[in-house]
């Protein structure tokens, strides 16, 4: 536990003087997410610059340095019967709150929960001109100046270094359930988005391997009725709770064979489109989450091509991982839209010498 | 910017209003004084201004016209939707255009599938769980004001509810948004999908106060209604209890879907106007309200009403029917005119802090009560701590609005220095850009500017709002560090960051 935060500003200060570009690294466990640069940069580590800071179980809020391991957030909440509802990938507990929130990081229950996005109350950031700001706070609600905490999810430290984050936790569910059925990827969907539109305590739907999983989480006497009805009106059986959480562990982890190689030769792409959208290329090798609204396919194709089925499906489609990340991960914004990011951009960066490239090869 | 324009930059209402009318239709292109009155000021009244010219465009393309020509000419435009603001967010600008989005009241799709609703921005905030009703879906953000408020207005002002401790702000809410720029560009943000690549400009728009966009198109997702919802309403003998009861339901693992508080005076008020049923006597009231499957409803809310019994509530009803439940939620959405009637005016303010800060912070209301002279009603939604304090007044007695002001300055400097801030869920507007120098510093001033600057550079999109100048800042500082060095009114710890808190 330690505040670094100083050093962290010298450090920016430097860079920005010598108009250097800077990597911002935390753990370390994403540099096969967002583009490959090339940069000989420096690297700017919030990796020494941890420890929760303030947490009040009673208020179910956290604030926590940066570079506090996802592990060390974990153990303390769950001492106190509490979790990280927002679910982010672990990276076997050496993830950092910091890098969960620069690439927005969530889980199964995205569409009932939210993502890191969802949970952030607050952010402390070091700007391009060595500023250290702080915006938003550690209360639920707060609408006084742009909402500069979230905007920081999905970013990938193009802003600045954030030092400090305060975000929303939840209290542990009570009985957690899952079911499991084998279907088509078509009827997958349809019976996920059915389930979803009924008021039952679904936190997570998945596809993959051809079964459809659910995950039911709550109030006890609800996860089991609710599994009780759904085995006999659907044909879902339960899968013993030891082997679904292993393999939901797997399945955010990026540790399911459905994934294997991805991190390296094989392309993962990661489509976010309209949750009932019809499934399309059957023969491609596909696995759905978040009842359908993200869909990961693996294999080789253009950005180009899968772009223009993202948008028929309501949504996009960004290359996330393996094979060779130097072209662009998403397809070009609309340029109005270009142009106001490279604005904000140069709003907090003026010397643009954050993670320059490593979102669009543009910014 | 091409001097040719800079040069033309200035032209008059009769030139203005001929241009709008060549593409909107002449009726919706308003001129006269008379007729602009009804826009000079949304629901904070104490702020009124006549609009150069009020345009209520049909199209999107009608609406790009209207700000390129503003554009061209530099021409401030505020957006405009219900006009319940309660921080003069949508007072007009006397030499701009204010742009409503009334016409735009369409609910142009209801995705039943995927859960999701295309809305024009002028849609009401209710309208749209009507709609969604019969395919057993709502939409959860439900702001008191939702029989009237606007889904843009909300988008702009990232409004909440009682429902948003469980289900989010509107932020939570909204997958899309389409908006027009400045400089009349169509832009959208977002998709049907949930977090896509990159800069997150969807999250920035929330809360904006209109100062980055107009929005002309909002996809919102919709949830399915629950089986069931119940309320404990639960009377205490002092607020502290009550706040200590709400503190308890969090410890037990349950999130309500409301968790609501009022105080003596709310109550009386609430019901004398709604009828509630409420416990007059009480000191503290709380509605906690449980909503899910018929079993989760079941056990949890055995378990508050149990809680508050065992915590010493006074009184605890279970609401018994759906007539019941919605009896005891209209006296809490009705709280504001309540208190109207009760006062000849009120003024609503909106704080927030962490939920242990309670009784120090109504400690605190009370004791700057006494010394402004001045009654206090308090509106909490508790889950959340977020407080509506209503400072009760009368405009006609000279100086008295400038007094409850200044009370009301004091209450969000409270806030801010127990730990929470200036506002919560009604925005900063005109009304609380003095406070803007208490939360933030001036580095962080100018952060914000440079973020406008990157959507609007020459300032004309609702101009003179939310963020203030760097020189008002320093202005209102020193005139408070002034009054501050007479006798001591701080309240609880201090966490102002000019003094950087060090943690160890
Ligand atoms: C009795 C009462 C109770 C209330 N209760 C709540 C509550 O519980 N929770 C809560 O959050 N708020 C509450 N409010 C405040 C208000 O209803 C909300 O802020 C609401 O979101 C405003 O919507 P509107 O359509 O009326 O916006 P307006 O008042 O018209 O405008 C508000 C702001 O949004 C901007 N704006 C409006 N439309 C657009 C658009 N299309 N594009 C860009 N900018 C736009 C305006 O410029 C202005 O800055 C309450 C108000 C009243 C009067």
């Amino acid at each position: 536990m330690s505040d670094i935060s100083q050093q962290l500003i010298d450090q920016v200060n430097s860079a920005s003087a010598a108009k250097t570009p800077v990597s911002i690294q935390g753990g370390g466990t994403k540099l096969s997410l967002g583009r490959a640069t090339d940069l000989t940069e420096t690297v700017i580590s919030t990796k020494e610059h941890t420890g929760i800071v303030d947490y009040k179980p009673v208020e179910l809020i956290m604030t926590a340095r940066a570079g506090t391991s996802l592990a060390e957030i974990d153990a303390e909440l769950n001492a106190n019967g509490q979790m990280l509802a927002c679910d982010p990938r672990r990276f076997g507990g050496n993830a950092t709150l910091g890098g969960s929130l620069a690439t927005n990081q969530s889980g199964h229950a995205r569409p009932w929960f939210g993502s890191l996005r969802d949970h952030v109350l607050g952010t402390r950031l070091i700007n391009g001109q060595g500023q250290h700001l702080r915006f938003g706070g550690q209360v639920m609600k707060n609408v006084a100046g742009y909402d500069v905490s979230r905007l920081q999810a999905g970013a990938m430290g193009a802003f600045g270094v954030m030092t400090e984050i305060s975000f929303k936790v939840l209290p542990k569910p009570e009985e957690t359930l899952s079911l499991c059925l084998e279907t088509s990827p078509q009827e997958a969907l349809a019976l996920m988005n059915k389930l979803a539109g009924t008021s039952k305590p679904i936190t997570a739907a998945s596809w993959v391997d051809g079964y459809v999983y659910l995950r039911l989480e709550g109030a006890s006497k609800a996860v089991r009725a609710t599994a009780k009805q759904w085995r006999s009106k659907y044909g879902l059986t339960t899968f013993a709770e030891k082997k679904a959480s292993v393999f939901w562990q797997a399945l955010r982890e990026h540790e399911h064979d459905f994934f294997a190689g991805t991190e390296d030769e094989k392309m993962l792409w990661k489509f976010s489109v309209n949750a009932a959208a019809n499934h399309i290329s059957p023969d491609a090798a596909w696995a759905f989450n978040w009842c359908g609204s993200q869909r990961w396919l693996v294999g080789d194709f253009s950005l180009e091509e899968l772009a223009g089925h993202a948008k028929s499906m309501g949504g996009d489609v960004q290359h996330y991982s393996g094979g060779d990340r130097h072209q662009e991960l998403s397809l070009p914004h609309n340029v109005v839209v270009q142009q106001l990011m490279q604005n904000l951009k140069k709003s907090f960066d003026p010397e643009n010498i954050f993670n320059p490239g490593r979102l669009y090869s543009w910014l | 910017m091409n001097t040719a324009l800079t040069e033309q930059k200035t032209i008059n209402q009769a030139k203005l209003a001929a241009e709008f009318r060549q593409f909107i239709n002449p009726e919706y292109v308003i001129t006269d004084a008379e007729t602009q009155r009804v826009y000079e000021c949304d629901g904070l009244a104490a702020y009124c201004e006549l609009p150069m010219i009020t345009v209520l465009p049909e199209t999107i393309e009608q609406v790009q016209k209207v700000m390129r020509i503003c554009h061209q000419y530099a021409v401030p435009v505020v957006a405009r939707g219900a006009g319940t603001g309660l921080s003069a967010g949508a007072t007009p600008n006397d030499c701009g255009v204010l742009l409503s989005v009334a016409k735009f009241n369409q609910i142009l799709d209801i995705d039943t599938d995927a859960r999701l609703a295309r809305l024009q921005p002028g849609v009401r905030n209710l309208a749209v769980s009507e709609a969604a009703a019969e395919h057993g879906l709502y939409y959860a953000p439900d702001p008191s004001s939702q029989i009237a408020c606007s889904i843009g207005g909300n988008v702009a002002e990232n409004a909440g509810g009682v429902h948003c401790l469980k289900y989010g702000l509107t932020v939570h809410n909204i997958v899309k948004v389409q908006m027009v720029t400045v400089d009349g560009e169509l832009i959208e943000l977002g998709n049907e999908g949930l977090d896509s690549y990159g800069m997150d400009l969807l999250a920035l728009i929330h809360g904006s106060e209109g100062l980055l966009g107009v929005v002309t198109e909002v996809t919102v997702r919709l949830l399915p209604t629950p089986e069931k919802a119940q309320v404990v309403l639960a009377g205490f003998d002092s607020v502290t209890t009550a706040g200590d009861a709400v503190a308890k339901v969090i410890e037990e693992g349950i999130i309500p879907g409301g968790l609501e508080m009022m105080d003596s005076f709310a109550i009386k008020a609430a019901d004398d106007f709604a009828k509630a049923g409420y416990p007059r006597e009480a000191k503290a009231l709380l509605l906690c309200e449980i909503d899910g499957t018929i079993e989760e409803v079941d056990q949890y809310i055995e378990q508050v009403a149990t809680l508050f019994k065992k915590l010493g509530a006074t009184s605890v009803q279970i609401s018994q029917s759906e007539e019941q439940r919605m009896l005891f939620w209209k006296g809490r959405k009705s709280a504001f005119p309540a208190v109207g009637r009760i006062s000849p005016d009120y003024y609503c303010m909106d704080g927030t802090i962490p939920r242990g800060e309670l009784s120090n912070i109504l400690t605190e209301i009370n004791r700057l009560s006494e010394e402004y002279g001045l009654r206090v009603a308090n509106v909490f939604h508790a889950g959340d701590g977020n407080l509506h304090p209503l400072i009760l007044f009368d405009s006609s007695v000279p100086g008295e609005f400038e007094k409850t002001e200044e009370f009301g300055g004091r209450i969000l400097e409270a806030c801010v220095a127990a730990g929470g801030c200036i506002t919560g869920e009604h925005g900063v507007g005109l009304e609380k850009i003095r406070q803007m120098a208490v939360q933030f510093n001036d580095e962080e001033i100018s952060q914000f500017h440079a973020i406008k600057h990157s959507f609007d550079a020459e300032g004309t999109l609702n101009p003179g709002k939310a963020i203030p100048t760097l020189k008002r800042c320093q202005e209102y500082r020193s005139i408070r560090a002034q009054e501050q060095a007479k006798p001591s009114q701080s309240c609880g710890h201090d966490h102002s960051h000019e003094e950087e808190v060090k943690h160890v």
